[in-house]
């Protein structure tokens, strides 16, 4: 790229507060004001998840301070059902999008992206803004759901806009899951509680959502395209990159769909239409089209809504779990002092699996009543996800291999991400297949897998990125004893969580019940439900030593140098922090690939991309290259 | 540090596998003609799931172990790019052994979907709504009446919308559980009234989702007489939890009995049933 190219896209630091920190159009401050936003978000999510586990392993009990709080959602402080079904749906709807869509992508794609290809900015920063601030008002409106159906006061208030809009129902929004199945997200407050203004609140918070994702997904795959710096060959991109680029391409072909999916639905609730609501539907003891409340609907149907919203959910899981495959390949070449193996075999394995990510919807629908013969499509197309998938394990294990380890906590965390996606990712194998999925489809080992391969091995990626990253962006360190408490803590009250959850969906417990008391057949399973919370409990509070750890460490925490892991990829050339154009008015040119670490001969055991000379390997790629 | 890890790791991936061996925790004990068939399936893949859960936690826990920074600065790690090689070798092993397992997962899958229910089959009209079950049985003529969504009542106790003006309807029985026969196909022809619902009967390894709008025909043979939980699997509201019934797998006299009764007879026979079997003992 010209450096005249570049021109086009200076603008001069801000100067005032607001536009310095506020309304900056800073890629690196975006990326900060993004992970923020993830932080406060996966509070909310997290606490949710407690209350679950509160109401699942002691039925009945009372809990004060949930009466205080929703006083019609938990009189005596015992949830009701339908509040216990609310915080499952809100748990997910935010922990999906505005936990592990943000931070990976948005937050430290957005911050290390441009650095990583030697541009100053992203090619929109305005459009970039735009994104930050769009998503951040879908998450006041998904927060405004549990307030409008939490507090009757407030609910009346919403009346205003019609009467599908009444809230106050006593819970924290709506009861149907994050996947909002139709009917029952599509026929309002007849539905039961929360169905009103909640579910009204959930459908935009979503488009909203959507809509600054997409933008976000134009500017990371323009910037990436047209402006690395001079020698930034796509083969000599940090693996962190080419996660950025696929997931900004997911997100492009996903994200419009569920968009589309979303304003259906809001029109099938509010103006009266049937996309997804077929005719004859009797509810509540209310026809449809005997009532003013049950106006008549014809010809929709309910398959169509899981067609269109799993077309974008199945992506979703790559877009949340891509970047933390970029962040760890990154971080174990880098703490491993070798070169990433098989780098250009990584670049296929995460393409292959974004293409196949659009074509494995259907394994979320075996048992929707959609056509068997495409069930079993879907199914051999779903086994076949787990190749590029065991080829990333291979080589990540292939990089530790001969390595000379640094055991700092980001390694830890980028250790445990690779323990952690094999343990959920393995799973699939069960899940994938259209038998199996009888007796296993909705029962607990679904969570259990997900939150293993896409919770849990995701935010393992984000932690390791955090804890490596910190220095650059907030010029200190973060705590390395804290740190590492933090994770071991973390890593073994995970696997304390979710491996049990397995065994749960083996007995055939159903997830999305807020009790297990009807049922003698999982009876026997109640000490593992206890087991399960108590390690919810210690791992969610160790996780208040890691926020103390993020806040002290970024004003108290020891200073960082600008290279102070001896790294070899762009961001660590630059000033720490960077300079608001990132190397301060002079592009980096690139030699190296970005993994050249233990190059036989060099004076360091890491030859940075920017050095000149001791020219280690091709221009182009580096896979099978014997040195 | 790494050999801690190592240590974790391990204990870690031991602990897993001997809560999945542990034989505490398992399947009911099945009570269908496809289950065996499905059950092995099931072993064969958790088999290759332990096994390769089981090598890469200690693959990883060995790299860990064994690969530590020295400190020594003259001491690097192994220069090396990779190996085409062995891309190619991991690449061809696990796409044989995934995409077989997928393909084998198919027969089961194709037995019970991809035909219709045999001949001689038992035929039962199921109907969810939100939070209960209807079993609408034909009666000795065979043939079920004609039902309308037009004509549902549920204060009228009318749950299935079945049309009284249809002849056939006349020796109808509509039932909160499900009776079907033993060693004998059956046939469920699925619908629900409001929101999707799902018919789930662990001992029978079989599930699927009531839609809204559509008719789902299903079949199965049950082959062990007994009382079993029926449950919902699909979130359809808040008593999702409780939308619960009952399956009675019958000896076939006793099915010929039920479906010569008149409907208030066949619910208070069918209520005595209920009392007289015992679920499972789990």
């Amino acid at each position: 790229m010209s450096a005249e190219t570049h021109e086009v896209h200076r603008h001069p630091a801000p100067t005032g507060f607001i536009r310095k920190y506020i309304f900056s159009i800073d890629h690196k401050v975006i990326g900060i004001q993004y992970i923020m936003l993830a932080l406060a978000a996966v509070l909310v999510g997290m606490i949710m998840s407690l209350l679950m586990r509160l109401n699942l392993s002691w039925p009945g009990k009372g809990w004060p301070i949930l009466e205080t709080l929703f006083p019609t959602g938990a009189p005596g402080g015992v949830m009701t059902a339908e509040f216990y079904l609310s915080l499952v749906t809100m748990h997910g709807t935010i922990m999906v999008f505005f936990v592990l869509t943000t931070a990976p992508q948005g937050g430290f794609g957005n911050y290390f992206l441009p650095i990583q290809i030697g541009a100053e900015d992203m090619a929109f920063p305005y459009l970039n803004m735009l994104s930050f601030w769009v998503t951040l008002v879908g998450f006041i409106v998904i927060l405004l759901a549990i307030v409008v159906e939490g507090n009757a006061t407030v609910g009346h208030w919403f009346a205003a806009f019609g009467q599908s809009f009444t809230g106050g129902s006593g819970t924290v929004g709506p009861i149907g899951g994050w996947t909002g199945y139709a009917p029952l997200s599509a026929l309002g407050k007849i539905a039961g509680p929360g169905q009103g203004a909640g579910m009204n609140l959930w459908v935009i918070s979503i488009a909203i959502f959507c809509v600054g994702s997409l933008l976000g997904a134009l500017n990371f795959i323009t910037t990436l395209l047209n402006m690395r710096t001079k020698g930034m060959s796509l083969m000599r991109m940090p693996l962190t990159c080419w996660a950025w680029f696929t997931t900004a391409v997911l997100a492009l072909l996903s994200f419009p769909v569920l968009l589309g999916g979303g304003i259906l639905l809001l029109l099938d609730r509010i103006a009266g239409t049937s996309f997804f609501i077929p005719s004859g539907l009797y509810v509540s003891g209310l026809l449809s089209g005997s009532n003013p409340n049950f106006p008549l609907h014809t010809g929709g149907s309910p398959i169509l809504w899981q067609h269109l919203f799993w077309f974008f959910g199945h992506p979703e899981v790559y877009i949340a779990i891509l970047p933390g495959m970029g962040a760890t390949s990154h971080i174990l070449a880098t703490f491993a002092r070798k070169p990433v193996f098989g780098y250009r075999a990584m670049v296929f394995a995460i393409f292959a699996i974004g293409l196949l990510g659009f074509f494995v919807w259907g394994h979320h629908m075996f048992i929707s009543g959609m056509s068997p013969y495409s069930a079993i499509a879907f199914s051999v197309l779903t086994l076949s996800i787990g190749v590029p998938s065991a080829v990333k394990t291979f080589n990540w294990l292939g990089t530790l291999w001969g390595a000379r380890i640094r055991f700092t906590t980001a390694m830890l965390f980028a250790i445990g991400f690779v323990s952690l996606f094999v343990a959920g990712g393995i799973t699939g194998l069960i899940l994938g297949q259209s038998s199996l999925d009888l007796p296993m489809h909705d029962t607990y080992i679904v969570p259990a897998h997900f939150h293993l391969v896409m919770g849990v091995a995701s935010i393992f990626g984000m932690f390791a990125a955090l804890y490596f990253w910190f220095p650059k962006m907030f010029g200190r360190f973060m705590n390395e004893t804290l740190g590492r408490i933090h994770f071991w803590i973390t890593f073994i009250g995970v696997y304390a969580i979710f491996v049990p959850m397995h065994v749960m969906g083996i007995v055939g417990m159903p997830r999305r019940y807020s009790s297990f008391t009807e049922y003698r057949f999982l009876d026997s399973l109640h000490p593992l439900v206890v087991l399960v919370t108590v390690a919810a409990i210690v791992t969610i509070t160790v996780q208040i030593l890691f926020y103390f750890n993020v806040f002290w460490s970024i004003f108290k925490g020891k200073k960082a140098g600008d290279n102070p892991w001896e790294a070899t990829t762009l961001e660590w050339t630059t000033a720490t922090p960077p300079p608001h154009d990132n190397f301060a008015g002079v592009l980096p040119t690139v030699y190296h690939g970005p993994y050249e670490f233990a190059v036989p001969g060099a004076p360091n055991d890491y030859v940075m991309q920017t050095d000149v000379g001791a020219d280690v390997s091709s221009s182009d790629g580096h896979n099978g290259h014997k040195h | 540090m790494g050999r801690v890890l190592a240590v974790i790791i391990w204990i870690i991936t031991l602990l897993s596998v001997l809560m999945f061996l542990s034989g505490k925790w398992w399947f009911p004990a099945a009570i269908s003609e496809h289950a065996p068939a499905l059950d092995r399936q099931f072993l064969i893949t958790i088999v290759v799931v332990g096994i390769s859960f089981t090598a890469a936690q200690i693959g990883l826990g060995w790299m860990v172990w064994k690969y530590r920074d020295t400190g020594s600065k003259s001491d690097r790690a192994t220069y090396s790019h990779g190996s085409n090689r062995l891309e190619v070798l991991w690449t061809v092993i696990t796409a044989v052994v995934f995409i077989t397992l997928g393909v084998m997962g198919q027969s089961v899958w194709a037995s019970l979907r991809l035909h219709d229910a045999p001949a001689g089959s038992y035929t039962v009209e199921v109907v969810a709504q939100q939070f209960s079950w209807n079993f609408h049985y034909a009666g000795k003529d065979n043939k079920f009446g004609r039902t309308d969504p037009q004509l549902i009542d549920d204060s009228a106790l009318n749950f299935v919308g079945l049309d009284s003006s249809d002849t056939a309807s006349a020796d109808d029985s509509v039932t909160t559980a499900l009776a079907i026969p033993v060693n004998r196909p059956v046939e469920l022809r699925l619908r629900s009234k409001d929101v999707i619902h799902n018919f789930w009967v662990p001992q029978l390894r079989f599930k699927q989702d009531l839609v809204p709008g559509m008719e789902i025909k299903v079949h199965f043979t049950a082959n062990k007489v007994g009382k079993y939980e029926l449950a919902c699997a699909e979130l359809c509201g808040m008593n999702h939890f409780k939308m619960k019934s009952y399956m009675l797998v019958l000896p076939e006299a006793d099915i010929q009995a039920l479906q010569a009764m008149p409907q208030e007879q066949f619910q208070a026979r069918v209520a005595e049933l209920l009392n007289q079997y015992q679920l499972p003992s789990y």
